[in-house]
């Protein structure tokens, strides 16, 4: 295996409608589960913190009588710890409970401490103590646009974060609301949608209110970040000042799927669904659509994938890994998930008849 | 069962028995029955508070941060579900036996 040792291997975790499936592997094609972890309780996010010497898995939980709450595992799931009063707890003065928590996502290497969360309603949250407790982001939540900001189908929660790993700018996305950016570690925000289309709006171009799905940052140009919307594919290179189309040369504008490659220029994938009327794959064929130079075109990749199939894939439930090459995991609401060490070229199937795959994280460890 | 002046016997310490579904059972040190202590009336929610405040994974299985009931946790007090008497502000007293019952909900 390229660029491997044999001290590293690879954690999978899928979270489902009904709970959490966890997978290791030496060569991420055959694959040890246990699970279900947290059986009858939808696990919407996912986090897998390597930093500090260990792997820490995060989850947010919910279940649809106890409510939510985060736990953490520092033993791949052999064992699970929550605080006793929550990870995250909205204060007093702000009237809000917590309804979901949509995103986990570890800060860079240079900040091992820190993890940040996306929630519903929508809210963003940094915790400084590897993911055991989480604070409020206040200038989010005090901002004028907040009363305009609406609930997309699944919620109105802050679904992305995406966190410079040396200066202190953020950008965060939010159904509806769309991209807002900080440049001063989150004290303060903007919206910053130009050029992404918001068409069921009566002004198609509003300041806010887009329907972002998912954004990514690309690893290797500052500035540049790509975006999949309530349809329509964008990039920006410019920090998110101005966004435009690259959508051109895919089978369809809608999905909710965008990932990054961690180290590669321009490399970004997709998962095309038609919409609106149909929220399926073009034709029932599955395939992930992989640009290589930052949306100028874009490649179909199907091999290993199903034909006839008619469920899609939802936002988080999709990852890449850090290996070379990259890894390229997804879920679909029908319950398989399927992985490709080769960067999308093939895939294969690691589990199917899962409960609606809601989440997919994958990680280069140690040991295991 | 002891009961307040019964005579030639201690004099127990009246309270309110609470009975846990057991899903939520080792939030509660494994107990399926907690009881307060109480010599009066008390709300629902202040029940609740004296029960869980040892057991604060459990407050949150039950209630969210703003003290809210969640939407499918039921709370029977003498066989009356809570929402249709005065919510977490109805008065239980001494004697009387709550249930915690999960909805059947979910798919």
């Amino acid at each position: 295996m390229v660029g491997m040792t044999t001290a590293e291997s690879f954690v999978l975790a899928i979270g489902t409608k009904k709970g959490l499936w966890l997978a290791t592997s030496q060569d991420r094609r055959e694959w040890s589960f246990t699970g279900p972890h947290f059986l009858m309780s939808e696990i919407p996010s996912i986090g897998i913190d390597t930093r500090n010497g260990r792997t820490r898995i995060m989850v947010g939980v919910r279940n649809e009588h106890w409510g939510p709450t985060v736990a953490h595992s520092d033993d791949l799931g052999a064992t699970w710890s929550e605080p006793e009063q929550g990870a995250i707890r909205f204060p007093e003065d702000t009237g809000a409970a917590l309804e979901r928590i949509w995103q986990i996502y570890p800060d860079a290497e240079s900040r091992p401490g820190v993890v940040w969360a996306g929630a519903e309603p929508i809210s963003v949250w940094k915790s400084t103590d590897g993911g055991e407790h989480f604070e409020l982001n206040r200038g989010l939540w005090d901002h004028p646009h907040r009363s305009e900001w609406g609930a997309g189908y699944g919620g109105a929660a802050a679904h992305s974060i995406v966190v410079h790993p040396a200066r202190e700018t953020v950008h965060v996305a939010m159904s509806t609301g769309g991209v807002y950016r900080s440049l001063d570690g989150g004290a303060s925000w903007e919206a910053r949608n130009r050029g992404i289309s918001a068409y069921f709006m009566p002004d198609p171009n509003p300041e806010f209110g887009q329907c972002v799905h998912k954004i990514a940052a690309d690893a290797a140009v500052d500035g540049r970040l790509y975006a999949q919307n309530h349809h329509g594919v964008y990039r920006t290179d410019d920090n998110a000042e101005t966004w435009n189309s690259i959508a051109e040369g895919l089978p369809a504008d809608f999905g909710f799927v965008m990932l990054t490659h961690p180290r590669r220029e321009g490399t970004a994938w997709v998962v095309p669904l038609k919409a609106d009327g149909e929220r399926i794959p073009p034709n029932g064929e599955l395939a992930v659509h992989r640009t290589d130079d930052a949306g100028g075109s874009w490649k179909r990749l199907s091999n290993g994938l199903p034909t006839g199939e008619y469920n899609s894939v939802l936002r988080d439930a999709a990852s890449v890994d850090t290996a070379e090459p990259a890894g390229v995991y997804f879920g679909t609401r029908g319950g398989n998930v399927y992985a490709s060490a080769d960067e999308g070229e093939t895939f294969t199937e690691v589990a199917a008849h899962l409960p609606d795959v809601l989440c997919v994280r994958a990680a280069v460890v140690a040991g295991a | 069962m002891a009961m307040a002046g019964d005579r030639g016997q201690a004099v127990p310490t009246p309270g309110i028995t609470v009975v846990l579904p057991s899903i939520l059972q080792p939030l509660a040190g494994g107990q399926s029955i907690l009881t307060a202590p109480a010599d009066r009336p008390v709300t629902v929610a202040e029940l609740l508070d004296a029960l869980t405040a040892d057991y604060a994974v459990l407050a949150r299985r039950l209630r969210d941060e703003t003290g809210a009931l969640r939407r499918f946790v039921n709370i029977y007090v003498d066989g009356d579900e809570v929402r249709r008497l005065q919510g977490l502000e109805t008065e239980v007293s001494p004697g009387q036996e709550v249930l915690v019952i999960q909805s059947v909900a979910g798919g």
